[in-house]
């Protein structure tokens, strides 16, 4: 989809980066280091590396990490249909300043990408930004009404990386089987919302000792594990490759766990805000950790991190979902799910790393190479031939995470005024800089 | 004026029963019991409140608390408004947060706001500038009726701490019943939660209360039998199977109310659906029913709050 090259447009793309902690979850390499792009793709890792030929930037990156960049599959940035919310433009911005260069986006956009020709238009409108590059899913169903398949075979010659209703799950039983099946002639991934719909029909939050209190309606956990659990039945029957978005809870991580020992085809993804954060955020009718699923109580937190840490949940995704001040300033049960996430998931999972949970190497991971491969995408390597999606980050800067400091058009951020740790110093797409972070006061 | 802990209520707005010390129940209800008497006189009518203008915003349909805080607000002297919301400029998509912000620059003194979500008074109160009162948010809260309901039993038994109180029936849905939990635990009150398993959320037991799924072995050697109404749509099949299997389960009647002290209250926020939750020859029992006491005390409650949250602002006039 993307054509690389960026030397018409007069920056370098080419350089040599020096003295970086280079981190390759892909081979296990972590070690200081060269890395030399040219017209946009990684020509040599390594050691005294020959400069690149003709012009090129040299970058002293002492003290800095280089990774990949970061591979976000699970955004949502508001075109068409929500441009009020988020544009493309903002989205892109927002992912390049969080260290990301490829996403992909959800198709529950109005109208929804369940055509070829809107996820063309899509991917048109993201090319000519030059920018992270966009990737979208398309619609299982038509309309995401869940009741039709949409061309699903279409589509997926017209680029689409796997095919989802977003955050809609496909309740009809018979209509996932069939979907499952069809997918497997061109060995598509399934990626469901997992939510049994009528158990959670009316649901605003987790069910439990604080929904009761706020008098609010919960989101009982099994409703996760009852879909997961329905789902990796028809997994089985079918053989296809199965995803399940946004893991929340100890019952459905299990399920999937089990289903892994079992040899299935089956992947799932955690998010940032359902790693770092537990229901308690709801306290105060707090719209803004209002999201789908909900947040959890503590225990199904630490199973996510646990999760992650075994290797259950293989991907953590943003789960970017903007939504603007109107819709979120309202009772909480009326209130817009989602939250931002873009330009934190890469401090926030740090966490992880921080807390010694995990490896630095085994975060990235989940967030570079094991997404790009379930998408089938040519990024999340600092292998040689690769094209220089990259990024250069510092693990350990503190920050603080302001509505006022995003990127993104949206500013509802459920981390607002906290805390974090890991600063992204650069972000490189086809060895172009499309985002470079200075430090205040220095210009 | 100070209660018997020597200390006063100090809060701004009254939103909720959650947090609130004894000493701020006991403040507000020691200043109640004084407005009964007042009540009850000829001339009601005082000037503590003259000047200052109170608006009830109703966003959804109530008769008797709105008239019970309107008659509050008159008999201290207050300008009262009613405003009933439902529909007007909601339909024509104003957000609860413009009708606050509308409201507020109008300069009313005190705001008394129902609303039917939950936490929506929460929210209306962060973005005007005077006191609010909370006459029921969704699921959530109905401080005033917990009030009320202790000012009665302190009246009839002489004390909160040590009883027995049942809280009986739609007790997923009650604000009613969260609030009397929260003040009826606070006091030193027992609470027993009785109905059905779709109306009893289990995650209540945290709180400090007693599930019972029997009516008979709820009510056993309790003080105080509080009713809660159930609405009768959510009695068609999904959470109850039908009226009259719900009256034979958890309907008050006098053969279950034996299984309570022989000197047991009744208790009910109203209105009542008799012959569904209560049987009409109960509710209408002289010895045994609070429950037209509750309404008085209703209106003293009001006033006591309406007094002690405008304090601050007679002070600074």
């Amino acid at each position: 989809m993307s054509e690389g090259g960026c030397i018409e447009r007069g920056r370098p793309g080419s350089c040599l980066i020096t003295g970086a902690r280079l981190l390759d979850p892909a081979t296990g390499m972590d070690r200081v280091g060269e890395l030399r792009v040219e017209k946009g793709r990684i020509t040599g890792v390594g050691d005294f590396l020959a400069p690149p030929h003709g012009r090129y930037e040299l970058i002293d990156a002492r003290g800095l990490c280089l990774a990949p960049g970061l591979v976000d599959m699970r955004a949502q940035f508001g075109e068409p249909g929500f441009e009020h919310k988020e544009r493309l433009e903002s989205g892109v911005r927002a992912a390049a300043a969080g260290g990301v260069t490829s996403v992909a986006l959800l198709p529950a956009t109005d109208p929804p990408i369940d055509d070829p020709a809107v996820l063309e238009f899509i991917a048109r409108r993201a090319r000519i930004l030059r920018s992270v590059k966009v990737y979208p899913y398309a619609a299982l169903t038509r309309g995401l009404a869940g009741r039709q398949l949409a061309e699903l075979g279409l589509m997926h010659r017209a680029g689409a990386v796997a095919f989802t209703d977003g955050n809609r799950a496909i309740a009809d039983a018979q209509l996932m089987r069939r979907a499952l099946a069809y997918a497997t002639s061109f060995d598509g991934l399934i990626v469901q919302h997992p939510e049994e719909p009528s158990l959670a029909d009316g649901g605003v939050m987790n069910h439990g000792t604080i929904a009761a209190r706020l008098g609010l309606s919960g989101i009982p956990q099994c409703a996760e594990a009852m879909m997961v659990e329905r789902d990796l039945h028809l997994v089985e029957m079918t053989g296809a490759r199965y995803h399940v978005a946004h893991i929340s809870t100890a019952l459905a991580i299990d399920a999937v766990r089990r289903a892994k020992a079992r040899g299935l085809r089956v992947t799932a993804e955690a998010t940032p805000h359902h790693l770092a954060l537990n229901e308690l955020e709801v306290e105060g009718y707090r719209t803004y950790a209002k999201v789908s699923p909900p947040l959890r109580a503590e225990e199904d937190r630490e199973a996510v991190v646990e999760g992650l840490v075994d290797g259950t949940i293989d991907v953590i995704a943003s789960d970017h979902d903007p939504q603007d001040q109107d819709s979120k300033r309202l009772p909480f049960a009326l209130a817009a799910s989602g939250v931002v996430g873009v330009e934190t998931m890469l401090a926030v999972s740090l966490r992880l790393v921080h807390e010694g949970r995990m490896t630095l190497l085994d975060l990235l991971r989940k967030m570079t190479v094991a997404p790009a491969d379930l998408l089938g995408l040519e990024a999340g390597r600092l292998a040689v031939g690769a094209p220089a999606d990259l990024i250069l980050f510092d693990p350990d800067a503190p920050w603080k995470v302001s509505e006022a400091g995003l990127s993104s058009l949206a500013k509802n951020t459920a981390f607002e005024g906290r805390l974090v740790n890991g600063r992204v110093h650069r972000t490189m797409v086809d060895g172009r800089t499309v985002h470079e972070w200075s430090p205040p006061f220095s210009r | 004026m100070s209660g018997e802990y020597g200390l006063s209520f100090k809060r701004r707005h009254l939103l909720g029963i959650e947090g609130l010390q004894p000493f701020e129940i006991a403040d507000l209800l020691d200043r109640a019991d004084g407005y009964v008497e007042q009540s009850r006189r000829t001339d009601k009518k005082l000037s503590t409140l003259r000047g200052l203008t109170q608006v009830n915003l109703f966003f959804e349909n109530s008769t008797r608390t709105r008239t019970s805080f309107e008659l509050a607000g008159k008999r201290l002297g207050a300008d009262v408004v009613n405003m009933s919301v439902q529909g007007s400029s909601i339909k024509k998509g104003e957000t609860l947060i413009d009708t606050a912000m509308t409201l507020n620059a109008m300069h009313p003194d005190v705001l008394v706001v129902r609303h039917q979500d939950s936490g929506a008074v929460e929210l209306l109160a962060r973005h005007v500038r005077c006191a609010v009162i909370n006459a029921g948010d969704g699921s959530h809260e109905h401080p005033t009726q917990a009030l009320l309901d202790a000012l009665t039993i302190r009246r009839r038994k002489g004390r909160i701490e040590g009883l027995t109180v049942a809280i009986c029936g739609d007790v997923l849905h009650s604000r009613v019943a969260r609030s009397n939990l929260h003040l009826l635990l606070t006091m030193g009150a027992r609470v027993r939660l009785v109905g059905p398993p779709t109306l009893l959320p289990a995650s209540m037991r945290a709180f400090g209360a007693d599930l019972f799924f029997d009516m008979r072995k709820g009510l056993e050697g309790v003080d105080i039998v509080m009713m809660l109404r159930l609405q009768l749509e959510r009695m068609q099949g999904s959470y109850v199977p039908s009226t009259r299997e719900y009256f034979s389960l958890f309907g008050l009647t006098r053969d279950k109310l034996a299984h309570a002290k022989p000197d047991a209250l009744i208790m009910h926020p109203g209105p009542m659906n008799r012959g569904v939750e209560i049987d009409g020859v109960v509710a209408d029992d002289i010895d045994r029913s609070a429950i037209l006491d509750q309404v008085e005390m209703g209106v003293a409650v009001r006033m006591a709050c309406l007094d002690i949250l405008t304090e601050p602002l007679r002070e600074a006039a």
